[in-house]
């Protein structure tokens, strides 16, 4: 599914990424632990294409093509999500175009039809119900007003109706209360196939004891220091971060 | 292109004089003497023209305007093949008047299923017709004593426009007055004078549109009075399509009764120079207006808005907010004046101006103030310019939407408030449209480029 190699990636000429391996299998969860400041939210940007980071060497494969050669439009019409730690606010834009245009935008890439606005709003409506959201929010404007939950919640509601071959979930339960994260997790749980992957970025073990994953791994520094199972999770919210600085 | 050199104010004494004598000669004593008094004052007063101290025309400067000898069109004109669709109006369209390079066209307008009580009409006829009511206002509230263009629109007064709503009356359907310029004839000018009165609890909509479909050079010169009853309401939607050679100058004067209420659109998305006053004079309790304005320009296209809003009496509330796409090496003018008097208490006033910056090479220069001389009031201010959200930009392409869709959509967020503040819903969708075509080509000239 994804494979990096060697991933190196700076913002303003500052290295921060200073060599990262990671593969993701199909059906796997991945947790991404990390002390503030690690490069967690950089590798989740770096994958998606956020323009103000560089990549100063190295690949990451999706399914053998190279997502770092793509605009980061490509990235998701080839099946990455990115949820966001920080959602952002679009005036103006109405949560349900919004979504839409990108269902719509995804569908042109594999060839089938345009989604018209009835079948959406009736998708959208499936999909509102089942990550618990209030379903005025999707004729609101993306994120605007949104509570912090509503913001994550939103996120989640974004990946299922885009759903991605491999999601990377950047801290979807900073900010939350642990009924939020619960919810959130259900969500991620629900969305879980046989065929997809997903990266968990987390600073806390708290999520992973709703979304278990199949490998934990630390990042420290730009580089991942250490893999393991879930137990490495425990002992790091046991232990902190130290003994890997 | 021909050049001239010098400011052409002769040009225009000359074109008067032979209207007097011919199209002008059976218009009545007083309006005459009217546009004898303002060709004295405009002669003196001269093209604004002068760089230094000219604080109202700092950023605007109109000498493009002043060295070409524009004329009126010449008659007959012809009439056929004239299409309205571009304005916004048809063959149904139940009120309009239609002017052709400002001469008003009686056989393309009509009034169908007014009430009889309402008068829409054109002003040559209005002078005989309800010389009552045009001498009673008439010049009364568009100030020319220090306005170059305004007193140059009073030495023309002829072509243009008179609409009364007696009171207690309530029109649904909208009065439109279609301005076309066909650019048959070279460096028209044209001043169309247009007045509009309301009667006490009386409501009204009314929709300006002007444009052309050619590239053509012309000037207009508009001069609007609107005097809104006690307890009456105006909404008046305004769009021009001119040309990008065209230039325009327009004064439009509202005097609010008692608790009367007035509301505009403004919308530019034509026009080469382009200066707008809207002066509205708030003159007694109660009254209120909402002012908001869109100015969407591209290549070197200049446009300019003053907004004065004169809080003479207190519990009085204005909200002003106008929003701009700039392209190109376009430049906009905003300056937005609030005035609150001594003892106009409680007045409640905001005015914002934002813009958001296409390119690096436009410019948009922004002066929102307050006079304010009396302590209770709640009066906010606020301007802003900037580009395009690249977080929201990247938020958006993350979901697979394409840069070029991805930009669409955050322009048209960001003005769809000033369209959505029109409540005529047909009216709403050609504005609407009309936005989302002007995008759609620059963004397509942008990603051909």
């Amino acid at each position: 599914m994804l494979e990096i190699r060697n991933l190196h990636a700076a913002v303003n000429g500052l290295e921060i990424l200073k060599g990262i391996d990671l593969k993701v299998g199909p059906g796997e969860v991945h947790a991404i632990m990390g002390p503030n400041g690690s490069g967690k939210s950089t590798m989740a940007h770096v994958l998606a294409g956020k323009p103000t980071y560089s990549v100063t060497s190295g690949e990451a494969l999706l399914d053998g093509e190279n997502l770092l050669d793509m605009l980061p439009e490509f990235r998701a019409r080839s099946g990455l999500f990115l949820s966001f730690q920080h959602p952002t606010e679009i005036p103006g834009v109405k949560l349900n175009q919004f979504l839409r245009a990108g269902l719509n935008a995804l569908r042109k890439t594999r060839n089938e039809e345009e989604i018209d606005v009835l079948s959406f709003n009736k998708l959208l409506k499936s999909k509102v119900a089942m990550v618990g959201l209030d379903p005025d929010l999707a004729k609101r404007n993306v994120n605007e007003g949104f509570s912090g939950g509503e913001r994550k919640r939103n996120e989640i509601l974004q990946m299922a109706v885009l759903e991605p071959k491999l999601a990377v979930l950047d801290e979807p339960d900073s900010g939350l209360d642990i009924d939020a994260v619960r919810s959130v997790s259900e969500g991620i749980n629900r969305l879980r196939t046989s065929s997809n992957s997903t990266i968990l970025i987390t600073h806390y073990q708290r999520i992973l004891d709703y979304v278990v994953p199949d490998v934990v791994h630390v990042l420290v520094g730009g580089r991942i220091v250490k893999s393991g199972d879930k137990l490495l999770a425990m002992e790091i919210e046991a232990n902190g971060y130290d003994k890997f600085e | 292109m021909t050049t001239f050199r010098k400011t052409q104010e002769s040009t225009y004494i000359e074109t008067r004089k032979l209207l007097e004598e011919s199209e002008y000669s059976k218009d009545p004593e007083w309006v005459r003497t009217l546009r004898d008094d303002a060709t004295n004052r405009f002669s003196k007063l001269g093209f604004p023209i002068e760089r230094r101290g000219n604080e109202a025309w700092k950023y605007t400067n109109v000498s493009r305007i002043s060295k070409v000898p524009f004329k009126p069109s010449p008659v007959p004109l012809s009439t056929k093949n004239i299409n309205l669709d571009y304005l916004g109006a048809d063959e149904n369209t139940k009120h309009k008047l239609v002017f052709i390079d400002g001469r008003y066209v009686e056989h393309l307008s009509s009034v169908k299923n007014l009430p009889e009580s309402i008068l829409v009409t054109n002003l040559e006829n209005a002078m005989v017709s309800s010389s009552t009511l045009l001498k009673q206002h008439l010049t009364k509230y568009a100030q020319d004593e220090n306005d170059f263009f305004t007193a140059l629109n009073t030495a023309f007064i002829h072509e243009g426009c008179f609409v009364h709503i007696p009171d207690h009356t309530y029109l649904e359907d909208p009065i439109f007055l279609l301005f076309l310029n066909t650019g048959h004839d070279n460096d028209t000018a044209s001043h169309p004078r247009i007045l509009i009165t309301t009667g006490i609890g009386s409501e009204a909509t009314l929709i300006e549109s002007s444009g052309s479909d050619s590239n053509a050079r012309y000037f207009v010169n508009s001069v609007s009075e609107i005097i809104l009853g006690e307890n009456s309401t105006l909404k008046h939607y305004r769009v021009q399509q001119h040309s990008e050679e065209a230039y325009e100058i327009t004064s439009t004067n509202v005097v609010l009764d008692k608790n009367a209420s007035f509301s505009s659109v403004n919308v530019d998305l034509g026009g080469g120079l382009v200066r707008h006053n809207l002066n509205v004079l708030m003159k007694s309790e109660g009254a209120s207006c909402t002012l908001n304005g869109l100015y969407m320009t591209t290549r070197s296209q200049h446009v300019d808005n003053q907004v004065i809003i004169d809080h003479a009496k207190g519990y009085t509330t204005a909200n002003e907010l106008y929003k701009g796409v700039l392209d190109g090496k376009s430049r906009t003018v905003f300056h937005g004046s609030i005035i609150v008097r001594e003892g106009a208490r409680k007045v409640d006033a905001t005015q914002s101006d934002k813009n958001l910056l296409l390119s690096n090479n436009a410019e948009a220069d922004t002066k929102p103030a307050f006079w304010i001389y009396c302590d209770d009031v709640k009066c906010a201010h606020g301007a802003s310019c900037g580009q395009i959200d690249k977080d929201a930009l990247f938020y958006m392409r993350s979901r697979g939407i394409s840069e070029h869709e991805a930009r669409g959509f955050l322009i048209r967020g960001f003005v769809s408030e000033i369209i959505n503040s029109i409540e005529h819903k047909p009216y709403w969708n050609f504005i609407n449209d009309l936005v989302g075509k002007t995008l759609d080509e620059w963004l397509q000239n942008r990603s051909l480029s």
